[in-house]
């Protein structure tokens, strides 16, 4: 007994005492997210993907020895070739440029858009979470009242009263009407955030109730705001096909949805006209899907 | 339960008259008159126009007329078209072709999808559930005028089995009907196996496992129904959806229905037309959406629908 006693309560030698040390810096909960998301390898090729597209629509009117407009009509409505990777159009303009060019459209009014109901959503959503009751009840209800028609009849009632022709404009009609979810999801958040100690804290040394929710609550409810980043993007570059593609608005330089629809009319002859233009669509918003369902799991601590 | 349905219906009301004041606004803000030509009416003519629909009226004038319509469900008649088509008779002749192939839609999506779902659920990783899930995510990303693209594609110019276009038989109902309800499908499909999962993780199926009741009982019996009702919660937003498709949908296929109608109306700044069809939308989702509410109440006996409405407490 004695001696058991003696083994259980031996003296610890100095090299022993080294792995108590916590021997790697403290991660962040981002740092932790992201390195969840590095080892999602869905997530991965989304992002490839996406970093693709970009460099694309970066790089490919620049490196491309096209320019979107330039005709050529003894050579339209040619098949792809080593020339013309994706073929040319009614006019004989070379699509890989044109698809390039569209890319910027897309993914321009896809980030911008929904950078702009991100923000409009989150203070929205925070405002109301945060000071709660009625104000909460009432600014909640008119979510739900504007939410129950679809956003696309929306867009293309307010697509009518600005002017037309112009790609602000096209960010303005989507990143006003698609705020709702992103208000839901954040109120949600800041709802039950608001009861924690820090807050609290923060409110007993003086912290004013802005800098309480742009300071606190904000950045604590990060997770669920990029994920529905990452799921709103998609949302705005589909809208913004759509649109095109039903002809209710138009730029001089054509995004996907138009190169898409004018390709529609020549679908028995050359159809590869309408396949790009469409799988880009696809490919892009395919890729955001991919990425948005990993930053999830990635953000979720129940998931570690 | 009395009280909650007065309660429901009084804000569907509510609902209604304030998107019906959106859409006025709205629609007055669009740039340009509905008389508006190439070659410009003579004066005298826009004059007698306005003043023949109300539109010499002082705005506030004009918006309680059209409150007052709205409350008797009175579309007025279109700016446009040859003759005096009133906007109801626009929707009786329309809203038919949009209702056969939303219903239809909805059919498919919900008649595949939740299979699909329980399927998916019952063999967690394993091929099946592999290929659902690879085929909801290409329904989700992939957008519903490109499906239609395809389907218009290899249906009906490569093999010619279908008609590529324009209304008249079921053959030109089918393309339609897949190209609306592959987004709602893959959504289903999705909701159905996580429900389903969540039962079938829970206590009370495992007490019934525990007491030797046989995995069919405890799947078709204990698990399904259960499963099975929280999916009435995406029907309204799976209408919604169905709904936002047609008006893109229609347009692919030229269908002559309701969705058609108003793109049509906007580009041509018909007012009456816009803000009719608009609310006639409004009208149908809200109601939709309180029947699904209404519904769910009344099959979930955990839902204490006496102390008012979920929406209204915390967090979602």
């Amino acid at each position: 007994m004695e001696e058991q006693q003696n083994l259980s309560f031996r003296r610890v030698p100095q090299e022993e005492r080294k792995t108590d040390t916590i021997l790697r810096p403290p991660s962040t909960y981002l740092k932790d997210s992201l390195y969840n998301l590095s080892k999602n390898p869905l997530g991965m090729i989304g992002t490839t993907v996406i970093i693709f597209m970009i460099l694309f629509a970066i790089f490919g009117p620049i490196v491309l020895p096209y320019s979107y407009d330039q005709q050529n009509l003894r050579n339209n409505f040619q098949p792809p070739s080593a020339e013309h990777w994706m073929g040319t159009d009614n006019l004989g303009r070379d699509m890989t440029v044109r698809i390039a060019y569209g890319a910027r459209i897309s993914l321009q009014v896809g980030f911008t858009a929904s950078l702009l109901s991100l923000t409009i959503g989150i203070f929205y959503g925070a405002i109301s979470g945060f000071i709660g009751g009625n104000t909460d009840l009432v600014m909640m209800r008119f979510v739900e009242i504007i939410s129950s028609v679809p956003q696309i009849l929306y867009i293309i009632l307010l697509s009518q009263v600005m002017p037309k022709g112009e790609i602000t404009n096209i960010i303005y009609v989507i990143g006003l009407t698609g705020w709702m979810q992103t208000a839901r999801v954040v109120r949600g958040d800041v709802f039950s955030l608001k009861t924690r100690e820090y807050v609290l804290a923060a409110r007993v040394s003086g912290v004013s109730n802005f800098g309480i929710i742009s300071k606190h609550l904000i950045p604590n409810a990060i997770g669920p705001i990029i994920v529905s980043l990452t799921m709103s993007v998609p949302g705005a570059i589909f809208n913004e096909a759509a649109l095109r593609f039903i002809g209710a608005v138009g730029t001089t330089i054509p995004s996907w949805g138009d190169l898409a629809r004018d390709g529609m009319g020549a679908i028995r002859s050359s159809p590869h006209l309408t396949i790009y233009p469409s799988l880009f669509i696809s490919v892009t918003i395919l890729a955001f899907t991919l990425l948005s369902d990993a930053l999830q799991q990635a953000f979720d601590p129940k998931k570690r | 339960m009395v009280n909650y349905v007065i309660k429901r219906v009084l804000l569907a009301i509510l609902t209604i008259f304030v998107i019906a004041t959106l859409v006025f606004v709205l629609s007055r803000a669009i740039p340009g008159g509905p008389f508006d030509r190439e070659r410009p009416l003579p004066p005298t003519v826009i004059e007698n126009l306005n003043r023949k629909y109300g539109l010499d009226q002082p705005l506030f004038n004009q918006y309680l007329l059209f409150m007052r319509n709205v409350a008797v469900l009175d579309f007025g008649i279109s700016y446009h078209l040859l003759g005096d088509e009133t906007v109801n008779e626009l929707i009786a002749r329309t809203f038919p072709v949009s209702c056969l192939v939303g219903v239809w839609a909805f059919a498919l999506a919900v008649l595949c999808g939740i299979p699909f779902g329980i399927i998916s659920a019952l063999m967690e990783n394993r091929p099946p559930d592999v290929f659902f899930k690879i085929m909801t995510t290409l329904f989700i990303s992939i957008p519903s005028f490109v499906v239609a693209a395809l389907l218009q594609y290899t249906l009906a110019v490569r093999l010619g089995w279908l008609p590529v276009a324009m209304w008249g038989s079921w053959k030109q109902v089918v393309m339609p009907v897949i190209a609306l309800s592959a987004g709602p499908l893959a959504t289903i499909t999705r909701f159905t196996r996580a429900s389903m999962r969540e039962v079938l993780d829970s206590d009370y199926i495992r007490t019934a496992r525990a007491k030797g009741a046989s995995s069919f009982t405890v799947t078709y019996v204990h698990a399904l129904r259960n499963a099975l009702l929280p999916i009435v919660t995406v029907a309204g937003p799976m209408f919604i959806s169905i709904i936002g498709g047609s008006l893109v949908i229609e347009r692919i296929f030229a269908l002559p229905g309701l969705g058609w109608r108003l793109v049509q109306a906007i580009t041509g700044r018909d007012y009456s037309v816009i803000m009719g069809l608009t609310i006639f939308y409004a009208i149908l989702l809200i109601a939709i959406l309180l029947v699904v509410d209404l519904l769910y109440a009344f099959i979930d006996p955990r839902i204490k629908i006496s102390q008012g409405s979920r929406s209204s407490e915390g967090g979602d």
